[in-house]
């Protein structure tokens, strides 16, 4: 077959192809239990069935067990005891989960504002005409794809009292030294900085996909008026880049609740359980004291309000959008 | 001038970034006494950190068991969730739309709520201190699940019907036909699946005490928290070290493709 041909042949069956699946989904609206066209479609069902299985055994019965465990006092060795509202009395009254939500209030307060104004200002600054953005880009966005460990481990060392490389760049400047890790006023702070340092990279590429979404002639129309570059800044790019604004809110809240890596590598929570963290708090009762009941209330309080901040967040974005 | 600033600030940047890498580097390949300090190079070479790492921790076993799972649940995670996928955008049966709300819900459930009634429940199997549990609840994922079936219904269905009528099955339209055609799609979800199985520490934290069966990551993390390092800060770092490589290294090669990737995840989070 010459190669035209060829061609002229497959677009011919490709219009054919085609003409057979407008007959078949038309015979699909006109007789849609059919069971003649539907028979082949029920392997849907053998595809989707491990799946199900799945997710009814790793998702579902730990799910319902959940709710079982919250009102048991339990070892995993011993039988199960029923206490009521016991591990939910424990919990309200517990200095030390208020104590963990706490950090990680004041972990976010430190957090969310560098994290904003930092990514956001990188990206203004690469959404420019820059040579080697690419460059620029995979170097800021290297931290998010090393691990955690790696991450937290070589912030130990640089923020070691004596021999840490901030410490020592503070001396450089004539600034005194900092207990990052053992002053409890600076060791939320310090994980903060931290996973600020993780995660921004990540939060740039965010901002630079929202910020090319921005039209152009927005700007344009804004310079013939005579605006600012803050004017433009807060009168156009900022409310542009609002959804792009919450969603880093929300991922940002939500690493916030899950710390755990951090604090457990860095400090374990101390010092003065400063930086204890929900999760930290909830593997302690576990995994120390055995107290599965106890843990899964943690678990489920921890659930509870990382579902309450993310809707407030979105009733917040949405009134903010009207 | 401008300019001059522009690229002064975006440099810095990288080096606030890219330093404290090349910093690590340097103070695992020289002498204790020497690591405090900016400049990372040295005059007393020495590998004795990482003779060290290797002699005190099975590494290397760390190492293997950490791509041994990664490997397996990625291929799990693709194999499954495209399956399911093509069958919630491509085929037609009753409660189907059921099915991708289901799916749609699970997502909304927070992980802390199940951890430990999923841990419970390894106990139980007899899974503790085995691969199963690090292998087996990871092995589907209703996030690509849902990405395969936004990405297929973008397919046009006519390739479909014309392999139909040819007598493909559906199986093998999906790995003959679809498959080719959504390598987008299948690369997003085995990066994301593999580096958040890479990167996890505390479920393997939760159910592995045998230091044969320790994921890389899991490793690293006792070896710097625990005493076996005597406190030694390049021993430390040079475990860090080593669990970070194998990533940069990938990372190098397929940088866009990762940073577009997790860059995504987000978006649709």
């Amino acid at each position: 077959m010459q190669p035209g041909e060829a061609n002229k042949f497959s677009m011919f069956s490709r219009a054919l192809a085609a003409q057979r699946t407008r007959l078949h989904s038309l015979a699909k609206v006109l007789r849609p239990n059919d069971s003649a066209t539907d028979q082949r479609d029920r392997v849907g069902y053998l595809m989707v069935l491990p799946y199900l299985f799945h997710i009814a055994v790793f998702l579902g019965y730990p799910l319902a067990f959940a709710f079982v465990l919250i009102f048991h006092r339990w070892n995993i060795y011993t039988p199960m005891k029923w206490v009521g509202l016991g591990n939910i009395k424990l919990l309200l009254t517990d200095p030390l989960i208020w104590r963990a939500l706490f950090n990680t209030l004041y972990f976010l307060l430190i957090h969310i504002p560098l994290q904003l104004v930092l990514a956001l200002g990188l990206a203004q600054l690469l959404n420019q005409t820059v040579r080697g953005r690419a460059f620029f880009r995979a170097s800021y966005f290297m931290p998010v794809v090393v691990s955690g460990v790696v991450v937290t481990i070589l912030w130990q060392q640089m923020y070691a009292t004596e021999t840490g490389l901030i410490n020592l760049l503070l001396q450089r400047f004539g600034l005194p030294k900092i207990g990052w890790l053992t002053d409890r006023r600076y060791a939320m702070p310090a994980i903060a900085i931290m996973a600020t340092w993780k995660n921004v990279g990540l939060y740039v590429v965010l901002f630079l996909v929202g910020l090319q979404g921005i039209p152009a002639d927005l700007y344009e129309a804004a310079e013939l008026d005579g605006a600012s570059a803050w004017q433009k800044f807060r009168l156009i790019t900022v409310p542009m880049l609002n959804p792009t604004i919450m969603l880093v809110l929300l991922l940002s809240t939500i690493g916030g609740f899950s710390l755990f890596i951090e604090p457990y590598v860095m400090t374990g929570g101390g010092p003065v359980n400063s930086t204890l963290s929900g999760i930290l708090y909830l593997y302690k009762q576990a995994f120390f004291f055995s107290k599965m009941g106890y843990a899964t209330t943690i678990g489920f309080f921890w659930a509870m309000i990382i579902f309450v901040v993310v809707l407030l967040q979105r009733r917040f974005a949405e009134t903010e959008a009207v | 001038m401008k300019r001059f600033l522009l690229y002064l600030v975006l440099t810095i940047g990288a080096l606030m970034f890219l330093y404290p890498f090349v910093w690590m580097l340097g103070a695992t390949l020289k002498p204790e006494l020497e690591i405090a300090g900016f400049n990372p190079l040295s005059t007393h070479f020495t590998l004795e950190n990482y003779r060290f790492v290797f002699q005190k921790i099975p590494i290397i076993r760390g190492f293997a068991n950490s791509l041994l799972v990664s490997i397996l649940v990625t291929t799990s995670v693709v194999l499954f969730g495209s399956m399911v996928g093509y069958a919630l955008s491509r085929l037609y049966f009753p409660g189907r739309e059921l099915i991708f709300n289901l799916a749609l819900a699970t997502m909304m459930i927070p992980a802390q709520l199940t951890l430990i009634p999923l841990y419970t429940m390894m106990v139980r199997f007899g899974w503790v201190n085995s691969y199963l549990a690090l292998i087996v609840p990871a092995m589907m994922s209703s996030y690509a699940v849902l990405l395969f079936r936004q990405f297929f219904l973008s397919i046009p269905q006519s390739l479909i019907e014309a392999a139909r009528l040819d007598g493909c099955s559906d199986l093998r339209i999906l790995f003959t036909i679809v498959y080719p055609l959504s390598k987008p799609a299948i690369m997003t979800v085995a990066i994301l699946t593999f580096m958040g199985v890479w990167n996890d520490v505390l479920w393997p934290l939760m159910v592995i005490r045998n230091p044969k069966l320790m994921t890389m990551p899991l490793m690293v993390t006792l070896f710097a928290v625990g005493g076996q390092a005597e406190a030694h800060l390049g021993v430390i770092l040079a475990a860090a070290m080593l669990l970070a490589l194998p990533v940069i290294v990938a990372y190098i090669f397929i940088q866009r493709h990762l940073i577009e990737s997790i860059a995504s995840s987000g978006m649709k989070n």
